[in-house]
């Protein structure tokens, strides 16, 4: 008898001991997240929740008119896209109160107004520093160096993509194509494309725009939220060309901001050698000349 | 529709143009082993004692005095003075009164094809609008011009809007007319800012100057212009994702059909166009349809504006004829490869959602849409990508799935899934973390997702992706074969190491 159970009392003795030393553990592991863009839900904050009152100033309000009066009266929701982007112009992002004004404006459902604000990257639903710099990585940017690019922007402002700086005058974002290919490496701050850049000339524009701040005491954030904006002039002569960006660098109390555009020696897309063609615009036939000769016009 | 061959080249300006047939023409000028094989299938046949005749380069070579866009390096101011100077507004009127009958039979003649990258044929998609009875109805029309240059590589749209944007103000009102249109809308992508504002000055001036509004140049035509701006999303440049976004909605394209020619923007009857096309229609009608055939091969007619970035020496933007080589395109314009002609490794023709093509294709392709369609890639939007030896392919590539996973719009389950799946694979075929089936896999998941998805962003993160295959397989073997060595032994699915499951990296909860 006893040979029979002795075995199964070892076994179970075993069984009861382990049982007690080893329990369920489960350990898991997280991948880091990768978002394509930004959180897509909104989350209250002090700085972003629908208790803060928004509207629109009346300069946005004779805007608003202009732009319903661009599209049927019964599609007054095709105008949401232009008042989102007046709104993100004046409060410095596209907050939601913002979005909830524009769906009163506009007589939509709040909801279709979120959709239309999480779906286009170009709404910021955070705020964004002062200069929103944007660097585009797409495959012919590149080509052109834009890793290099990207690191040059790190160095400079200490921050990965994504990221703001602690003053609030920089924010640093990785962006899709913007479509400035036979000018790669470039990057997009706010308004402005700077294209032909190179790491160092990255890091020139970037301390001049953050001497500019400096010297105009601009605070951070987005010109909208904090309002310095006033400030910033347009100076100087328009070139001959029409060309570079916005035709003229900035200037205000001293502090001078290079000329949107190429930074390299070019006008816009031509070849740096000089020329290939268009070389000979003189001799360009007049209306008259090149009107077809059949008589039919 | 042409007198002579003969008559036909006379039209051009330019002297040198031999009075060959065009189809001659065409024989003459391919030279490369895949067309060998002719439209209708038949093999060619190469003479036994003659030798073939040597690549004769017919095209290319454009005179300044034929170019449309004169003022694509900023030549002079985009004001409506310079403009006009340059040909722009002249004889608007007398085009208008033609009638829309006259005007779509020149953009058919002319041979215009879609700018945009279908390539589909202009006089044709046109008349699309004047169905019968459509004069019956009394819904408004509109013609919407897709201004919302995503595609990477591309940036001509730009160079227009900024520098001619009388061009495509005059091109939105004579393409207008000829679909009896009463507005035109230009989507124009968010971006740009500045052409955005550059746009509508041009806008205002030329409403000033009466040739938009109320009874349009005289004529007795009433027609609007207004400028709408996107905020940065690559997908809204498929045409009714662009109608939906001008709706105000999240541009997520529609179902096909009905076509935007019978339902479009706001339920009326529209055509979407990409700038070019419409900023070339005036000039084509005021030259003649045939002065604008009288360039590129046959129906692949015409001036382009071609983008060439990448490795090259100097990256421009140029308009040249259609069916230029590909290798005279870069010599000529762009200060040749870096590093020169035998330091090419591989070129995207046409915009990153067109396959790419390695460099023994490059020597002789000609640059229009069949020639590089038989080579199983695609004209696009003529933005040309160049890649040196120095290139990681992978990598470019892998970038490229990046950018669709991205912008996706996650309608679709096979483009929103499949997007991001193909971004991870291809993040591990750059690092060489795969197994070497994979690639087999990757071919299969794109050829799964290829017409399985409402618009084509589809098959435009498939392309790439089945032509880096095609042409570089053997450097997505060698890779994973060199983390195979590195690691001493080829990666498990999902890329974790070949002894992952030994260092007790793969073990389940509870087990």
């Amino acid at each position: 008898m006893a040979s029979k159970l002795a075995p199964w009392a070892l076994r179970s003795s075993a069984r009861v001991l382990r049982s007690g030393v080893k329990e369920q553990r489960r350990t898991f592991q997280v991948s880091s997240a990768s978002r394509s863009a930004s959180l897509m839900v909104h989350r209250d904050t002090p700085e972003n929740n629908p208790s803060i009152p928004f509207k629109f100033n009346e300069q946005n309000e004779q805007l608003i008119k202009e732009v319903l009066s661009r599209y049927p009266s019964q599609y007054k929701k095709a105008a949401v896209m232009p008042l989102l982007d007046l709104g993100q112009r004046q409060h410095g992002f596209t907050s939601i109160s913002v979005m909830n004004e524009v769906a009163r404006l506009l007589e939509m459902p709040p909801m279709r107004v979120y959709e239309v604000a999480t779906f286009y990257t170009m709404y910021n639903r955070n705020p964004v520093g002062r200069f929103h710099v944007q660097c585009c990585t797409t495959t012919p940017c590149q080509l052109g160096g834009s890793d290099g690019i990207m690191k040059a922007i790190e160095e400079e402002l200490g921050i990965h993509h994504g990221e703001t700086t602690k003053d609030n005058i920089f924010t640093f974002t990785e962006v899709e194509c913007l479509g400035a290919c036979a000018n790669a490496p470039m990057v997009q701050i706010n308004d402005d494309y700077y294209e032909d850049l190179t790491p160092e000339k990255t890091k020139d524009l970037l301390r001049a725009l953050k001497e500019a701040a400096e010297k105009t005491g601009a605070s951070g954030w987005a010109p909208g939220l904090v309002g310095e904006s006033g400030k910033d002039q347009v100076s100087g002569q328009s070139p001959g060309h029409q060309i570079k960006q916005g035709g003229e660098g900035y200037s205000a109390q001293g502090a001078k901001i290079p000329a949107p555009g190429p930074l390299s020696s070019r006008i816009s897309c031509e070849n740096s050698a000089g020329q290939t063609n268009l070389l000979e615009l003189d001799n360009y036939p007049t209306p008259e000349q090149a009107l077809r000769k059949d008589g039919a016009l | 529709m042409l007198s002579t061959p003969a008559g036909k080249a006379a039209l051009r300006s330019s002297a040198t143009t031999s009075s060959l047939p065009k189809a001659t023409v065409r024989a003459l000028s391919t030279t490369s082993p895949a067309q060998a094989v002719s439209q209708d299938g038949q093999q060619k046949r190469g003479m036994a004692t003659v030798q073939d005749a040597p690549p004769v380069h017919r095209h290319g070579g454009l005179k300044d005095q034929d170019r449309i866009f004169t003022n694509l390096y900023g030549h002079h101011g985009a004001d409506l003075k310079s403009a006009m100077k340059y040909g722009d507004w002249y004889k608007t009127k007398e085009i208008l009164d033609k009638g829309h009958d006259w005007i779509i039979s020149e953009i058919k003649t002319s041979g215009l094809r879609g700018r945009g990258g279908a390539g589909f044929p202009s006089g044709m998609k046109w008349s699309f609008m004047n169905f019968k009875g459509w004069d019956e109805d009394t819904k408004p029309r509109y013609l919407v011009v897709n201004a919302d240059e995503g595609e990477p590589g591309t940036c001509k749209d730009r160079e227009i809007m900024r520098k001619d944007p009388h061009k495509l103000i005059e091109g939105c009102l004579v393409a207008g007319r000829a679909m009896n249109c009463t507005a035109a809308y230009i989507y124009i992508r968010g971006e740009f800012y500045h052409e955005a504002t550059v746009l509508q000055r041009a806008i205002q001036e030329a409403y000033k100057a009466g040739f938009l509004g109320k009874n349009a140049c005289g004529s007795g035509y009433d027609f609007d212009v207004f400028v709408h701006r996107g905020m940065g999303a690559y997908v809204c440049g498929e045409e009714t994702s662009l109608i939906e976004s001008l709706e105000g909605k999240p541009g997520k394209p529609r179902l096909k059909p009905p076509f935007p020619a019978a339902v479009g923007l706001f339920g009326c009857p529209s055509t979407v166009a990409n700038v070019e096309t419409i900023a070339v229609a005036p000039t084509i009608v005021r030259r003649g349809g045939e002065w604008f055939n009288s360039f590129g091969r046959e129906r692949n007619s015409g001036t382009k504006l071609f983008c060439i970035s990448g490795h090259v020496n100097n990256p421009c933007t140029v308009e040249e004829e259609m069916s230029i080589p590909l290798r005279e395109l870069i010599d000529k314009h762009c200060g040749g490869v870096k590093g020169g002609w035998d330091n090419l490794k591989a070129v995207i023709p046409g915009g990153s959602s067109t396959p790419i093509l390695p460099k023994h294709i490059c020597d002789d392709q000609l640059m229009d849409f069949d020639g590089l369609k038989d080579n199983q890639s695609g004209l696009g939007t003529a933005a040309v990508i160049v890649m040196d030896k120095s290139t990681d392919v992978v990598r470019a590539i892998s970038r490229l799935s990046k950018f669709y996973h991205h912008e996706s719009c996650g309608q679709c389950t096979p483009c929103r899934e499949g997007s991001k799946w193909t971004d991870q694979i291809m993040k591990r075929f750059e690092a060489g973390t795969a197994r070497a089936r994979e690639i087999d896999m990757m071919q299969e998941l794109t050829k799964q997702v290829e017409g399985h998805t409402i618009c084509a962003l589809g098959e435009a993160f498939a392309w790439p992706i089945q032509g880096l295959i095609r042409h570089f397989r053997p450097e997505l073997e060698a890779r994973i074969a060199e983390n195979t060595r590195r690691q001493g032994g080829e990666a498990l699915a999902g890329g974790w190491e070949h002894d992952a499951s030994k260092k007790g990296m793969l073990i389940s909860p509870g087990q």
